[in-house]
């Protein structure tokens, strides 16, 4: 449900570049009016100069960034009215939680009674009600975390731009706070731009995708599409393990590609781009077989090792030509004659492979 | 506990140099203030009734607060400029900071008694410059005490300020204007705050050090504006009056004492504020 002032944000060909160093190369992205968008990558990946590009802050060597049709590319961060959490929260250490959430509404001119309405609100919304009086360092790092989001939102920013706000937090925190920040989203329905190096928070947060590596916008997609048809080997590695076989003779008809791994014949479908020598398949989407499937996709392979990781079971194993393979199963179904050793089938369905 | 010993023996040396060089001495001091010239604290009821003695800590006081408040102003805008200049600009400040420790004492109350005496060079200026008829008492005054004591006691204003100013994250400052605030909100609200610890710190640091100037007070002071280090050093060697001068030292070394604790307490990390 977006909300009326929620903004449209287009990059278009960006570029930064620092002395010799290109940060950002020819980056071109929209954000959607009420989207959720991850910048996603290792770091040093551009990423965060992406986000201090869209904040103002850092301006591009070339490109231009357009909200609502317009170009803001030379407006500085204070015209711009963003919302923005920084790494490490960068509140007022010498303010109450009440006195950080006002600063932005007094510096917008509101009247005294809003401003005291519009905090209180505030507070309310993240779950901080009792801890108006408190100074941040009486805070726990989720409760910081917490009043830097309603700071940045106080205003009803059109945008709020997050820089890696959880990189500090434990896991189950975060794991907490990435609710809250999902729950806030569809609240609020403004539009989120948020910066992590952390795949599976991308992934469970956002509505798009995009993943950077050395400056480049290598892929922007739903969730869903970048994990499961990943443009290139750096998405499909970076986004999660992914098992890679070499494929000989490739050829793609009609849409589908053919080839062989170790002399058994692979089909997979790939689109306009043709077959490739490397195929692509997640642990997940192979099933363990004990003897050879009727038909499909199918190579045998022997069991090396074993990891029990609670609900899943990750098997590593090997082909014949030396080829190591990972699957994963669910811990209830492990048949119990697969041991170190032992030989087994992998199999898989023809869309569930792509090739790279 | 062995840690401590092996602190004690690093220590000692220096413990036993303070207590031969300054706590024995001291004693003494304390042993005069109230034996001299007979026994009791008839030279305390002395010091601190006598109207001239009363002026002179009265003027200290003040001097002191006025070069606190100039080397403490002073001070923070150097350390803005060492802290936030350009690579230049940094550099300049850094020797401006650190030429005048290399420069004795002496000379540079001399230095500038030679630029504020009646032919030097301000004087000398305004009136090449027709702007004045009689040179102007820039000296021999609270004026030229409160120059030199300003000058010499800004570089200490400007550490404990310019580390102060660098421990504040600079997010903080871009949080601010990312949320619409012009540079003087920002400098008002949040980062002139933020620096207070270290303009307290500096502040008390100054005037605890400036309390018992010497030097600079005797040379540009010329006599006329005697403050309580120049009024014990008269009282010793000028009118024998050990046992008041020895009062008014214990006084003195109180005062600054007191001083040092709040000092000491602002600086202890984990008691912030």
């Amino acid at each position: 449900m977006p909300t009326p002032q929620a903004a449209e944000l287009t990059a278009r060909s960006i570029r930064k570049e620092f002395g010799e160093f290109v940060a950002l190369d020819d980056v071109s992205l929209t954000i959607g009016r009420g989207a959720f968008v991850t910048l996603l990558g290792p770091s040093g990946s551009g990423k965060t100069t992406f986000l201090m590009v869209l904040a103002g802050f850092l301006p591009p060597t070339a490109g231009e960034v357009h909200q609502d049709g317009r170009d803001i590319t030379a407006l500085p961060p204070e015209a711009r009215g963003f919302g923005m959490v920084f790494q490490g929260y960068a509140l007022f250490p010498h303010m109450t939680v009440a006195e950080n959430i006002a600063f932005p509404l007094k510096v917008s001119r509101r009247s005294g009674a809003e401003i005291r309405r519009r905090v209180a609100e505030m507070i309310e919304m993240v779950g901080l009600s009792g801890h108006g009086h408190k100074r941040p360092a009486a805070l726990s790092g989720g409760q910081q975390q917490r009043v830097a989001l309603a700071r940045a939102l106080a205003c009803e920013p059109a945008v709020l731009l997050l820089d890696e706000p959880f990189s500090a937090l434990d896991k189950n925190l975060r794991g907490q706070m990435q609710d809250e920040v999902r729950r806030l989203h569809r609240e609020i329905g403004t539009t989120f731009v948020f910066v992590t190096h952390d795949q599976s928070e991308a992934l469970a947060l956002s509505s798009t995708v995009a993943i950077f590596d050395h400056g480049r916008l290598q892929q922007a997609g739903g969730p869903q599409e970048v994990y499961e048809r990943p443009a290139n080997r750096f998405v499909a590695e970076f986004l999660g393990d992914i098992n890679i076989l070499p494929i000989s003779g490739a050829e793609a008809q009609g849409g589908v590609g053919h080839g062989r791994f170790e002399g058994r014949a692979i089909r997979a479908s790939c689109g306009a781009a043709g077959a490739t020598a490397a195929l692509a398949v997640r642990p997940e989407h192979m099933r363990l077989e004990l003897g050879e499937p009727a038909g499909g996709n199918a190579i045998p392979l022997s069991v090396t090792d074993l990891t029990y990781m609670g609900a899943e079971t990750r098997l590593h194993l090997v082909s014949g030509g030396g080829t190591p393979v990972i699957l994963s199963v669910p811990t209830a179904a492990m048949p119990a004659a697969v041991t170190p050793g032992a030989a087994v089938w992998a199999a898989w369905a023809e869309d569930r492979g792509f090739f790279l | 506990m062995r840690q401590i010993t092996r602190s004690l023996v690093l220590l000692g040396p220096l413990l036993i140099l303070l207590a031969l060089a300054y706590i024995l001495p001291f004693l003494g001091i304390l042993r005069w203030s109230v034996t001299l010239p007979e026994p009791g604290l008839g030279q305390y009821r002395a010091a601190l009734s006598d109207p001239l003695i009363l002026s002179v800590f009265w003027r200290t006081l003040r001097i002191c607060a006025v070069v606190t408040v100039l080397s403490v102003s002073a001070g923070y805008a150097v350390a803005l400029l060492w802290v936030w200049g350009g690579p230049v600009a940094r550099l300049l400040t850094e020797l401006c900071i650190f030429i005048p420790f290399w420069i004795s004492v002496l000379t540079r109350a001399f230095g500038w008694l030679s630029i504020l005496s009646n032919r030097g060079l301000v004087n000398s200026w305004l009136e090449g410059a027709g702007l004045i008829a009689e040179p102007l008492a820039l000296v021999r005054n609270e004026f030229g005490v409160i120059v030199g004591m300003t000058h010499f006691l800004i570089p200490f204003a400007v550490f404990p300020i310019a580390s102060a100013m660098r421990s504040v994250d600079e997010r903080v400052l871009m949080a601010a204007r990312g949320m619409g605030a012009g540079r003087a909100r920002i400098f008002w609200q949040v980062f002139l705050p933020m620096t207070l610890p270290g303009v307290l710190g500096a502040a008390l640091l100054v005037f605890v050090f400036s309390i018992g100037f010497f030097v600079t007070p005797a040379i540009l002071g010329g006599g006329r504006s005697v403050m309580v280090a120049e009024l014990i050093y008269l009282r010793i060697f000028q009118s024998p009056d050990w046992g008041l001068a020895a009062a008014v030292s214990v006084i003195l070394m109180i005062a600054i004492a007191g001083f040092l604790a709040l000092l000491l307490r602002k600086m202890t990390p984990g008691d912030a504020r």
